[in-house]
């Protein structure tokens, strides 16, 4: 019973994390129709900033904050600068572009910072917290809580502000939004900014449970596009509950089989989603015209 | 000139002299070397081009197939005394691509991509973690080829073998692609609905193709650790299958000339840019993202619309 509590315990925080990678997917892919494979390197950015700013003596929230706004800028710039001019390209070319933007950004990141893991101190100290037989880390707590709040802010904005409906109608139908007076450019310039915010935050609050180093993003971003893919990829709720399933899996998985093979669940249930129900648990089934 | 471009084996012929005659200019055994790392990455980029440049199918996982091939290289002789399993590692690699190529590849676009990755990401987790089997990430060390007691090493001797396969195997794409089966992937390329209304069993092509250019890169995977001697978990990794999949689109998707030319800048740049080392993985990254930006259609489609552009321009 408490390596069952265990196990969900780190599994949900793992999950949370996952859960804002494929939110970040999530968004862009609504607005844009681009799998961005360098949202993984949001949340590197994220912890790696922050670690490096507040090493230069500059106090820890306001180094997070510098990293978020840093991170966000980065977001802006790849759409800018990278999207924005292969407009009308095909999916293969566009994912292309977002995988040499990530192997760019974790390149300059090793050079910029260093190739060694660092950590953060968690934000109550790092002592766990019984819960009946299993211990949980107060930062666990943190991640958790954080996560909720950044949905159900993304939600209330997306919800009740009319920029939000902008974003909707932007999802919806490009064309017909541009028609109605959306600036679909600056929605997604929007999505981009937005994305990277939620991934530097992602990373800054993973930072002191799990290292960060410049080459974590990868796996981040394969786990997180994993996780939107199970929930059905477009769909903010499916990635929410995409992620936290991955997390759980994969805390089981390395539970009771094999830690060596934790990484592998991911991929495999990107495998069997794909084949078996490729639009996913919340996903609207696509009507394909010829 | 036209005249004798527009047969079919010429492209060959241009290569198998370019093979030939390269040596002439190599002032040391270094640059042999290159030359050989050129066109085993040359001959898994063909495989991978015939995939995603004429069936339009995208593979992100190809590294997966070439770490198969490398991998069995040096399995079958230390573990099961087999001397030099050359295409043991092209069988079970097709298998594979047999295996799982027919789900996989009723996907699209996003999908298929993501698929492909990670049936890649889940060759090069099993190469790192079976540690009996494979050295884990440390990797292992590979045997030397010995064929019929002539044990071939060197990199003057691995030139020529390199180069005759390469031929070989461009020689193999030019004809496939001249063939009925050729044309069926052109038309699915184009439209698979299409395809499949002029009678084309559509889904039995794509897996042809795919088990084909598995077995590419597995053949190049075996050479390749055959020719370094020792190989790693990395061989099968996201970044070697994003360099392949860079080497062709650098290229030209579906110039089977652009697949070498492909290669050549990615193999010859990093050697070149030795002293800017902590850059390469930068440099990489920057460089795929300007070529998919602004020279969409590689090198070698690029440079022959301008030529067409100038010796053409009324009426052909």
């Amino acid at each position: 019973m408490a390596e069952l509590l265990q196990f969900i315990s780190s599994g949900l925080t793992v999950g949370a994390i996952y859960a804002l990678v494929a939110l970040g997917f999530t968004l862009i892919y609504k607005a844009s129709d681009i799998i961005n494979f360098a949202q993984g390197e949001f949340v590197m950015l994220g912890g790696m900033t922050t670690v490096f700013v507040a090493l230069a003596g500059v106090p820890l929230p306001f180094a997070a904050l510098i990293a978020i706004i840093v991170t966000t800028a980065i977001g802006l710039a790849l759409h800018r600068f990278a999207i924005e001019p292969a407009r009308g390209a095909g999916p293969v070319a566009l994912i292309m572009i977002t995988i040499g933007a990530s192997i760019f950004l974790r390149g300059v990141a090793q050079i910029v910072f260093d190739r060694r893991f660092h950590s953060l101190p968690p934000l109550f100290g790092a002592d766990p917290i019984q819960f009946g037989s299993a211990a949980i880390l107060p930062q666990s707590l943190v991640v958790l809580a954080s996560a909720t709040a950044i949905v159900t802010l993304l939600w209330l904005f997306i919800d009740r502000t009319l920029l939000g409906k902008a974003v909707l109608a932007t999802a919806a139908n490009r064309l017909a939004a541009r028609l109605i007076g959306v600036d679909t450019r600056r929605i997604v310039d929007f999505s981009f900014a937005v994305s990277a915010a939620i991934g530097a935050i992602a990373g800054i609050l993973i930072t002191p449970i799990a290292l960060t180093s410049y080459d974590v993003g990868t796996l981040l971003a394969l786990k997180g596009f994993a996780a939107a893919m199970l929930g059905g990829i477009g769909s903010a709720l499916g990635a929410v509950v995409g992620g936290l399933l991955i997390g759980m899996i994969e805390a089981f998985a390395a539970g009771y089989f094999s830690s060596n093979y934790k990484d592998a669940v991911a991929f495999l249930i990107i495998l069997v989603v794909l084949v078996s129900i490729p639009r996913g648990l919340f996903g609207r089934a696509k009507v394909e015209r010829v | 000139m036209r005249a004798l471009l527009e047969t079919r084996l010429m492209p060959a012929i241009v290569v198998a002299v370019i093979v030939i005659i390269l040596p002439l200019l190599f002032p040391s055994a270094y640059y042999y070397r290159i030359g050989v790392l050129v066109f085993i990455f040359a001959l898994a980029v063909v495989g991978l081009n015939l995939l995603m440049g004429f069936a339009g199918q995208v593979s992100l996982g190809h590294a997966g197939f070439l770490g198969i091939g490398a991998y069995s290289v040096a399995i079958g002789p230390i573990h099961f005394g087999a001397p030099s399993c050359l295409f043991a590692g092209a069988i079970l690699s097709g298998a594979l691509a047999f295996l799982v190529g027919r789900p996989i590849l009723r996907l699209k676009g996003h999908y298929l991509a993501v698929a492909t990755l990670g049936l890649g990401l889940l060759v090069a987790i099993v190469l790192t973690n079976e540690a009996g089997w494979t050295g884990g990430p440390d990797g292992m060390s590979v045997p030397g080829l010995v064929l019929f007691d002539w044990s071939v090493r060197g990199a003057y001797t691995w030139y020529w073998i390199a180069g005759t396969t390469f031929v070989g195997g461009f020689v193999l794409a030019l004809n496939l692609m001249g063939s009925p089966t050729g044309r069926a992937l052109q038309a699915i390329h184009d439209s698979e609905i299409g395809a499949l209304v002029l009678g084309i069993d559509v889904a039995r092509k794509k897996l042809t193709i795919f088990i084909i250019s598995a077995m590419y890169a597995s053949v190049a995977g075996s050479y390749l650790a055959l020719f370094n001697g020792y190989i790693t978990p990395d061989a099968a990794g996201f970044l070697r299958s994003i360099e392949l999949v860079a080497m062709v689109v650098l290229g030209g998707m579906g110039s089977i000339v652009g697949s070498l030319v492909g290669a050549a800048v990615l193999v010859v740049l990093p050697q070149a840019l030795t002293i800017f080392h902590e850059y390469e993985q930068a440099l990489l990254g920057l460089i795929v993202m300007v070529f998919m930006i602004f020279l969409r259609q590689g090198i070698v489609p690029s440079i022959v619309a301008v030529l067409d552009g100038e010796n053409d321009d009324p009426g052909d």
